[in-house]
C-alpha cells in the first residue's frame, strides 16, 4: 500500500467551528498527523456542541448526541465535531500560562504546518508570532484564517459567518425573489471555501518549500476567498455597471426555464427540475404525458418558456404534485432531463448511489460509540483518504504527545498537569 | 525573475463550464502552467455564458469564461481524432496534473482514460470531477447548479420552513464544488512528487456536497446520531440578543449580530446612553418582550443612515454589523481595497477588467496576473510548434483536417 501524500508531514491545529477545522482535517485525510491543540479552559462557540459539562437530555436538530444522550462528558459526543475533526489527535494546553507558550513552541519545532482561524492576532498577543515561531523553526508553514484577513480596517471585526457572507454579496444575491434579503436563513458556505482554498494554500507553500527549502506565513481572508464565487454578479457590474439581486430558484443566468423546485406528493417534499435546451423540454412534456397546455405557444421555445416561467412553474407543479421526488427524478434523467430529488437529512444517509460509491464509512469513537459518516471527499486509486481513525477526545492523546513527540519526563510531564496544561476535561472556573 | 511557488507545475486542463476551470484557476494563479484543452471551433462551453460587456454575446468577452481562465493558456484539438488523440498522449508525457469534467467513460471510450495515460507518464495524477462520480446507479444523470444543490442535504434544509427551499446566489455550488477538488489534487500530485507514482481522483460534485463542513458533515452525523433530520428554520439569532436580524436602512439592508452583555454597545452605537438603564430593556427578557419599541427607536435610526455610516457607528461601538453588500458594494468596499485584492487585468479583445486577485497571500511564490484568458487556441503555435516540434505548415494542415 502506498503511503499517502502527506504521510510524514506534521499539523499544528488551534480552530473552532468549521473553517479552520476542515482545513486541518483535509490535510490529516491527505496523510498528515495532525495535532488538535485545545485549551482546557476555553469552551469554543459551536466547536464541540453546546455544553462543556453534563447537562440533561437535548433535542438537537443536528450537531446532535447519540440518542440525544450528551453524557458524561458531552464535548466527546457532538455529532458535528466527530464528522468534521476525523484523523487528528488531540491535546492540551493553556496558553494563558508561559509554560504553554514553551511548549507549543517545542511543538513547533517538530512540526510542518501551523493553521488557525483566530481571531488576527490572536498567536501574536501570547508572544508565538511569526516573527517568533519562524525563529524557532524556519520550515514551518504558518496559515492563519480569520474573517477579513491581518490587515486593513476590518482586521478586529467580528468574523461572524453570517457577517462574511452579507460582506462578500452572497446575502443579497440568494433568497426568494419575491422577498427582501431579511427573510434569508443561515448559510455558510465560506467555511467550506475558507477551508478546502486554505488546505490548498498550505499544499502550495509545501510545494515551494520543496524547491526553497524555507517556511512562510500565509494571510487568508475568508471573505477574499469566497468572492470569487460571485464571478458571474461581479462581472455583470465591471461590464455593464448592473446591480443583479438574486434570482430565486431561478436561472442565475436568466436563461434557461423552467427551471426550479416543485412540490411533490406527500409532506415537504421537493424535486429540482432545469431545462437546458428544446430536446430537454420535449422530454420533460413526454414524460409528463404531454398535457394540453405544453401545446400552447407561450411555451413554444425558450425565449417564450422563459418570458412566461411564473405560469411554467404553476403547471408543472400540478404535475409533480402527483407524483414523488425520486420517482419524478429517475423519470426525467433517463429522459435526459437535469431533475433531482431535493434529499433530506435521511435520504442522504440511506441513498443507494452513494451506498454503491462507498462514500460512508464506520468509525468507531471510543466515548460516542460506532456510527457511519461521510467518508472520502474524493475517491484516490493508490491512497484512499477516508476514515483512518475517529475524530479526538479532549486532551486524548496528551501522554502520547508531551511524552513520545516532545520528550518531556514522566516528573515534567506531572507538573504540566498540575499547572493546568493537561486535562481530559475542561476546567474552567476552576485551577 | 521570482518564480511562483507551482512554477514548475504543467496542468492539462480538460474541464470546461465553471466547477473545473474553478479548481484550474486556483493552480494557475499560484503559477502552474495551465494548458486548457479546447474543441476547435466553439471551444469550453463558458464561452457562450454572460455576462458581456453591453450584452453583445462574443467568444471572447464573456465576463464569466474571462473572470475564470485568466492566468492559462489555450490550444484547440479534437480529441476524436486519431492525430488528435497522438497529440494528447505526447503532450502527456510532461503533464503533471490532468484534470478532466468530460461524462464517465468518455475518455477512456477513446483511450484516453486513466489506465492509458498513467502507461505514457506512470507520475500523472489525473482527476475526474463529474456531478455524480465514475459510478454507481447515478453516474449517467445530469445535474445543473439547482439540481446539484438538492442532491446534497443542504438544499432542504435552506430557506423557510412554509415554503419551498431556495437555492444558493448564482453558481456557487458548483464553483464551491471545483474549489473543494483543488487540495486533493495538489495533494495527490505533492505525494507523486515525492513518491514518483501517480494515480486517479475519482471526484464527485454530490460526495463534496454531503462531506463539506457547511452544514452538511455535521447534518449527517447528526442524523447517524439520533436520527434528527434537519428542517427549514427560520433565520435570526434573537436567542443571543436583539438586535439579531437584517433590517432596512437607508440605502439597502444591514445585519446586526448582537451577542449576550452587548446591549449597551447598541446603546454607544445609536448615540443613546439612556438605553442602557431604560426599565424597558434592563435584560434579555424585557428586551425581547418590549422588542416592538425597540424596533420604535431602532428602524427609524435606520433609515437615517447609509450601510456605511452603520458599519462605522457599530465599530466604534464593537456592536457587530455589516452591510448586506451587493456586487456594487463589495467593488467600493474599504477591507478588500486596503488588502490591494482587485487586479486590473488586459485583456486582448474585452479590454481592462477589475477581477478579483490572491484568495491568499504568500510570502514568496503567490498569486500573480502572468497573462490574461486566453483566445481560443491562442497558445496553438507556442504548444505545437515550439514544444512538440510541429511546422507550420503541418499546424494548417491540422486545423484544415479539424484536427485542431
Amino acid at each position: 500500500m502506498a503511503k499517502l501524500p502527506l504521510e510524514g508531514i506534521r499539523c499544528i491545529d488551534n480552530s473552532t467551528i468549521w473553517a479552520g477545522p476542515w482545513c486541518a482535517t483535509i490535510l490529516g485525510d491527505l496523510g498528515a498527523e495532525v495535532i488538535r491543540v485545545e485549551s482546557p479552559n476555553y469552551f469554543p462557540p459551536a466547536t464541540r456542541g453546546v455544553a462543556p459539562r453534563p447537562i440533561p437530555r437535548v433535542d438537537q436538530k443536528y450537531d446532535g448526541y447519540p440518542y440525544n444522550i450528551p453524557g458524561e462528558r458531552p464535548f466527546n459526543r457532538a455529532a458535528g465535531f466527530n464528522a468534521v475533526n476525523r484523523n487528528k489527535l488531540g491535546m492540551t494546553i493553556d496558553f494563558r500560562k508561559p509554560s504553554g507558550r514553551e511548549v507549543f513552541k517545542r511543538l513547533v519545532a517538530i512540526s510542518d504546518v501551523f493553521t488557525d482561524n483566530n481571531a488576527a492576532g490572536t498567536f501574536d498577543d501570547f508572544g508565538l508570532g511569526w516573527d517568533e515561531l519562524s525563529k524557532v523553526n524556519p520550515r514551518l508553514i504558518r496559515l492563519s484564517l480569520p474573517g477579513f484577513g491581518n490587515t486593513g480596517p476590518y482586521r478586529d471585526y467580528m468574523g461572524f459567518g453570517y457577517i462574511l457572507e452579507c460582506m462578500v454579496g452572497h446575502t443579497w444575491l440568494r433568497g426568494y425573489e419575491d422577498s427582501a434579503p431579511a427573510t434569508n436563513t443561515l448559510t455558510f458556505p465560506a467555511d467550506t471555501v475558507g477551508a478546502a482554498t486554505a488546505a490548498y494554500a498550505v499544499l502550495v507553500a509545501l510545494v515551494e518549500r520543496e524547491r526553497t527549502g524555507k517556511g512562510q506565513f500565509i494571510d487568508m481572508s475568508q471573505a477574499e476567498a469566497f468572492v470569487p464565487h460571485l464571478g458571474q454578479a461581479l462581472m455583470q457590474y465591471v461590464l455593464n455597471g448592473r446591480v443583479e439581486g438574486t434570482s430565486g430558484n431561478h436561472d442565475p443566468h436568466r436563461s434557461m426555464a423552467p427551471h426550479g423546485v416543485y412540490r411533490c406528493m406527500g409532506l415537504d417534499r421537493w424535486v429540482t427540475i432545469t431545462v437546458e435546451n428544446d430536446d430537454q423540454w420535449k422530454a420533460l412534456c413526454q414524460v409528463m404525458g404531454n398535457p394540453e397546455w405544453t401545446r400552447d405557444p407561450k411555451f413554444g421555445d425558450v425565449v417564450s418558456r422563459w418570458k412566461n416561467q411564473n405560469e411554467l412553474d404553476k403547471l408543472i407543479e400540478q404535475w409533480t404534485m402527483r407524483n414523488s421526488d425520486f420517482a419524478i427524478m429517475h423519470m426525467l434523467q433517463r429522459a435526459g432531463v437535469p431533475a433531482g430529488a431535493v434529499m433530506d437529512t435521511r435520504d442522504i444517509y440511506f441513498d443507494p448511489h452513494l451506498e454503491e460509491r462507498g462514500f460512508f464509512e464506520w468509525a468507531d469513537h471510543p466515548e460516542a460509540g460506532r456510527f457511519r459518516y461521510p467518508g472520502a471527499v474524493a475517491k484516490f486509486s493508490e491512497t484512499p483518504v477516508g476514515i483512518r481513525y475517529a475524530a479526538p477526545c479532549l486532551g486524548q492523546h496528551n501522554e502520547y504527545v508531551y511524552k513520545k513527540l516532545l520528550g518531556y519526563s514522566d516528573a515534567e510531564y506531572e507538573q504540566l498537569k498540575k499547572e493546568g496544561h493537561i486535562s481530559t476535561v475542561y476546567t474552567i472556573g476552576q485551577v | 525573475m521570482a518564480e511562483q511557488a507551482l512554477s514548475d507545475v504543467r496542468v492539462l486542463d480538460l474541464t470546461s463550464h465553471i466547477a473545473g476551470p474553478y479548481c484550474t484557476k486556483l493552480l494557475a494563479d499560484y503559477g502552474a502552467d495551465v494548458i486548457k484543452v479546447e474543441r476547435p471551433g466553439t471551444g469550453d462551453v463558458a464561452r457562450c455564458l454572460g455576462p458581456f460587456p453591453n450584452d453583445e454575446p462574443h467568444p471572447e468577452k464573456s465576463g464569466l469564461f474571462i473572470h475564470l481562465n485568466t492566468n492559462k493558456r489555450s490550444i484547440t484539438l479534437n480529441i476524436e481524432t486519431a492525430t488528435g488523440k497522438k497529440i494528447l498522449k505526447e503532450l502527456v508525457k510532461n503533464t503533471d496534473i490532468l484534470v478532466e469534467t468530460f461524462a464517465p467513460g468518455y475518455l477512456p471510450g477513446l483511450g484516453l482514460g486513466y489506465n492509458d495515460l498513467s502507461q505514457i507518464n506512470p507520475k500523472l495524477v489525473m482527476a475526474s470531477i463529474t456531478p455524480f462520480g465514475q459510478t454507481g446507479p447515478y453516474k449517467n444523470y445530469k445535474a445543473t447548479d439547482l439540481v446539484m444543490y438538492g442532491m446534497g442535504p443542504l438544499l432542504y434544509s435552506t430557506g423557510l420552513p412554509e415554503r419551498e427551499p431556495v437555492k444558493m446566489g448564482g453558481t456557487v455550488t458548483t464553483s464551491v464544488g471545483g474549489n473543494v477538488a483543488a487540495p486533493f489534487i495538489l495533494g495527490a500530485y505533492l505525494g507523486a512528487r515525492l513518491q514518483g507514482k501517480g494515480q486517479y481522483l475519482d471526484i464527485s460534485l454530490q460526495e463534496i456536497q454531503c462531506a463539506q463542513t457547511e452544514r452538511a458533515s455535521s447534518q449527517i452525523a447528526g442524523f447517524a446520531y439520533s436520527g434528527a433530520i434537519t428542517p427549514r428554520q427560520p433565520g435570526g439569532l434573537k436567542v443571543l440578543g436583539i438586535p439579531n436580524d437584517i433590517y432596512p436602512c437607508k440605502d439597502g439592508y444591514v445585519l446586526f449580530m448582537t451577542m449576550p452583555l452587548w446591549w449597551p454597545r447598541v446603546a454607544q452605537m445609536l448615540d443613546r446612553p439612556d438605553l442602557i438603564t431604560d426599565p424597558r430593556f434592563a435584560d434579555f427578557a424585557t428586551r425581547l418582550a418590549n422588542e416592538d419599541q425597540f424596533n420604535a427607536i431602532l428602524y427609524p435610526w435606520l433609515m437615517e443612515h447609509t450601510k456605511a455610516e452603520i458599519v462605522e457607528k457599530a465599530s466604534k461601538a464593537k456592536e457587530a454589523a455589516m452591510g448586506v453588500n451587493t456586487p456594487e458594494d463589495v467593488f467600493k468596499n474599504i477591507q478588500f481595497a486596503a488588502r490591494d485584492y482587485w487586479a486590473d487585468v488586459e485583456h486582448p479583445v474585452a479590454g481592462i477588467i477589475k477581477q478579483t486577485g490572491a484568495v491568499f497571500k504568500m510570502q514568496r511564490g503567490g498569486f500573480k496576473v502572468r497573462r490574461p484568458a486566453p483566445l481560443l487556441g491562442q497558445h496553438n503555435i507556442e504548444v505545437y510548434c515550439e514544444e512538440l516540434g510541429y511546422s507550420r505548415e503541418e499546424l494548417v494542415s491540422l486545423r484544415e483536417l479539424g484536427v485542431i
